[in-house]
């Protein structure tokens, strides 16, 4: 415990030197109003990493969330165009369904048929941006085709910080309940820290990665209107490659690649990371040719870091060999 | 039964030789579009009936495959051959691909010109392209200077770094610079065509200069992201967004007042000057040389280069006074 302690403690210090070295190249950039925006921006990436874990965390990984979170907010901007006057909430409980959907698509696969996730995914990634286009032959639904209640939600300010903040610390307080204080959430860290065993104790492995998958995909929907009404247009090839974010987010958190390590704060933590660098970027006046080789340095010293603080020191079982080293 | 089927006949054949006549005073022109359904061509095909109405005696015959393959317009070319049209012009889904079909029909005596997307030298007599690197490279920064009659910061949002199009009308511009004393582009980002990607590097421009008069996005993601940017950061009036874009996707955003004025291409004039420029070339009284001008009505007229193209005109603007009449078109 203390040592998972420890991981997310030097993760919180990477932030603060990363905000720091920011700060010292462009001051304005630690002004409260602007974290807050920093912040709004991020959470997509936080819901996003949040569900990611969940299937990480099951020895899967989930590389369809970017095209469901396009398909899903694509729907949602198609329904609100036909009928502008369908509510807000109505919407919100449409895309959290249709995304939980295409992820028990993706859990289904993965449980009944045993195809391995990393296959399952790539595949119904590709069907769901090729719905998207189907939908749609390829036209955008552009903002003034949107209702002006459609694309305010996310930017209603409540206390200092938009709705878009506010439902990403509502999916992290959710999340971090579940993980911690259910037996599903136990289940998830008994699948993935060693099926054989969790078999044993009564756990359905499969179901249980089925129930990530689609805890993945629901928050993925969610984040799908979320995306389209900030940005006030849908195509085909919104948030395209932002699995990846979502995957480095993950892993720059903490949660191991192999399953059975994560935690709610560390996905938080590595996704603020990734959105720090991400919105500091372009404002500390680096040549473009620069910034994607700085984000993959970020994250590879990120990872190293974490993975240096995370090893045990094993216990030595045969002190004369240690000497004659 | 018998009087009846005679009767018929003799109809049929009367508007056969009907229509025969008719045909041979008209000049036909196809027009060849990518695909049918396609808003930015049924607004080309309204410019060419309006060059038809204008000349008189031109029959348009607007037509294209279902879907933008080149296979499908081989056969809508070769059935306009069979058709024995005066005039072809084609906006190509392949530069290669239609060049064997295109001969044929030079062969044939038909006038074949390209516009908006052309075919190879051999295939065509001619190329209309909507307008040329140097004018929208000029037409992005008077754009934004119009605004700023006392100069001022501008910035430019591009797409990718290694995007050809969008690198070759920056250029272009930056050589135009001199003409518009005062203003002085700050910064170069980059939004990939992400609209994500764009609307951050929007908002960064507008936190490192906080002066910022203008953001300048050649590319159609890039503008409406940054608009979208200017709006959330309540600088509508401040920073004002230009470049390039289509009128149905930047409504919203000369609506909110992000954008005073955008620019693209106008369908409506290409279709027209490429009605006007087949008429003349089948007509006889101009010719498709390097060096040679043709007329295109209202529009002017186009000067051919070395490879047999030319440039119709600066892309069209876009404003609060004309955005209604496009959005739903293209």
């Amino acid at each position: 415990m203390t040592l998972l302690k420890s991981r997310e403690a030097i993760l919180v210090g990477a932030i603060l030197l990363l905000l720091a070295l920011v700060a010292s190249r462009f001051p304005g950039f630690v002004t409260p109003s602007n974290l807050v925006a920093v912040f709004t921006d991020t959470a997509p990436l936080i819901i996003l990493a949040l569900g990611q874990m969940v299937v990480i965390l099951t020895r899967s990984i989930d590389l369809s969330v970017a095209a469901n979170l396009a398909l899903t907010g694509m729907v949602c901007a198609l329904i609100n165009v036909a009928f502008p006057g369908v509510p807000v909430p109505v919407l919100v409980a449409l895309a959290l369904g249709l995304g939980a959907l295409m992820g028990a698509i993706n859990g289904f696969l993965v449980w009944k048929l045993t195809i391995p996730p990393i296959v399952v995914t790539l595949g119904t990634m590709t069907i769901f941006r090729g719905i998207i286009f189907l939908l749609t032959n390829g036209s955008w639904v552009n903002s003034h085709q949107m209702s002006s209640a459609f694309k305010a939600f996310p930017r209603e300010n409540i206390l200092g910080l938009p709705v878009l903040g506010w439902i990403a610390v509502l999916v992290t307080l959710i999340l971090g309940l579940v993980m911690s204080r259910t037996t599903l959430g136990r289940a998830f860290f008994a699948v993935g820290g060693n099926p054989h065993a969790a078999v044993y104790t009564g756990i359905n492995v499969g179901r249980t990665q089925f129930l990530a998958f689609v805890i993945s995909g629901m928050l993925a929907g969610l984040t799908g209107y979320l995306w389209v009404a900030r940005y006030a247009v849908a195509y085909v090839d919104i948030a395209g490659g932002f699995e990846l974010d979502v995957v480095a987010a993950c892993v720059i958190g903490g949660i191991s690649i192999a399953g059975g390590v994560a935690t709610v704060a560390g996905a938080v933590l590595g996704a603020l990371f990734l959105g720090i660098i991400k919105n500091a970027l372009p404002v500390i006046d680096v040549s473009p040719f620069w910034q994607l080789a700085i984000s993959g340095a970020a994250i590879i010293i990120a990872v190293t870091f974490n993975s240096r603080a995370g090893r045990s020191k094993g216990r030595v079982i045969l002190k004369s060999a240690e000497h004659a080293q | 039964m018998k009087k009846l089927s005679k009767l018929l006949t003799t109809a049929a054949i009367a508007t056969g030789l009907f229509a025969g006549a008719a045909s041979a005073e008209d000049m036909r022109i196809a027009l060849v579009v990518k695909a049918l359904g396609i808003g930015f061509f049924e607004a080309a095909a309204k410019g060419a009936e309006e060059a038809a109405s204008e000349l008189g005696g031109v029959e348009i015959i607007y037509t294209g495959p279902t879907d933008t393959t080149a296979e499908g317009q081989i056969e809508v070319i070769n059935s306009l051959i069979a058709q024995n049209v005066d005039a072809i012009a084609v906006s190509a889904n392949d530069t290669d691909a239609l060049v064997p079909t295109l001969k044929k029909a030079m062969q044939r005596g038909i006038t074949v010109i390209s516009w908006d997307s052309g075919v190879a030298e051999d295939g065509r007599q001619m190329h209309l392209n909507p307008s040329s690197n140097p004018l929208i490279g000029n037409m992005i920064i008077k754009l934004a200077a119009d605004e700023l009659p006392e100069g001022g910061e501008v910035a430019v949002l591009s797409a990718t770094t290694t995007s050809t199009n969008q690198n070759i009308w920056i250029d272009e511009m930056n050589k135009v610079m001199g003409n518009y004393p005062g203003v002085e582009v700050v910064a170069t980002v980059y939004g990939d065509d992400l609209a994500d990607k764009s609307y951050r590097e929007a908002t960064g421009l507008m936190q490192s200069y906080p002066d910022l008069d203008a953001i300048i996005a050649p590319t159609s993601v890039g503008i409406v992201a940054a608009a979208q940017a200017v709006v959330d950061a309540g600088k509508v009036g401040q920073v004002n967004v230009t470049g390039l874009g289509l009128p149905s996707e930047m409504a919203g955003a000369i609506e909110s007042g992000a954008s005073k004025s955008f620019a693209i291409w106008n369908p409506i004039d290409l279709g027209y000057s490429a009605t006007m420029i087949a008429y003349h070339l089948s007509k006889g009284d101009a010719v498709a040389e390097p060096g040679a001008s043709i007329p295109m009505g209202r529009m002017g007229e186009v000067t051919l280069d070395e490879t047999n193209s030319g440039a119709m005109a600066d892309p069209f603007v876009y404003d609060a006074s004309n955005i209604a009449d496009f959005k739903d078109i293209f």
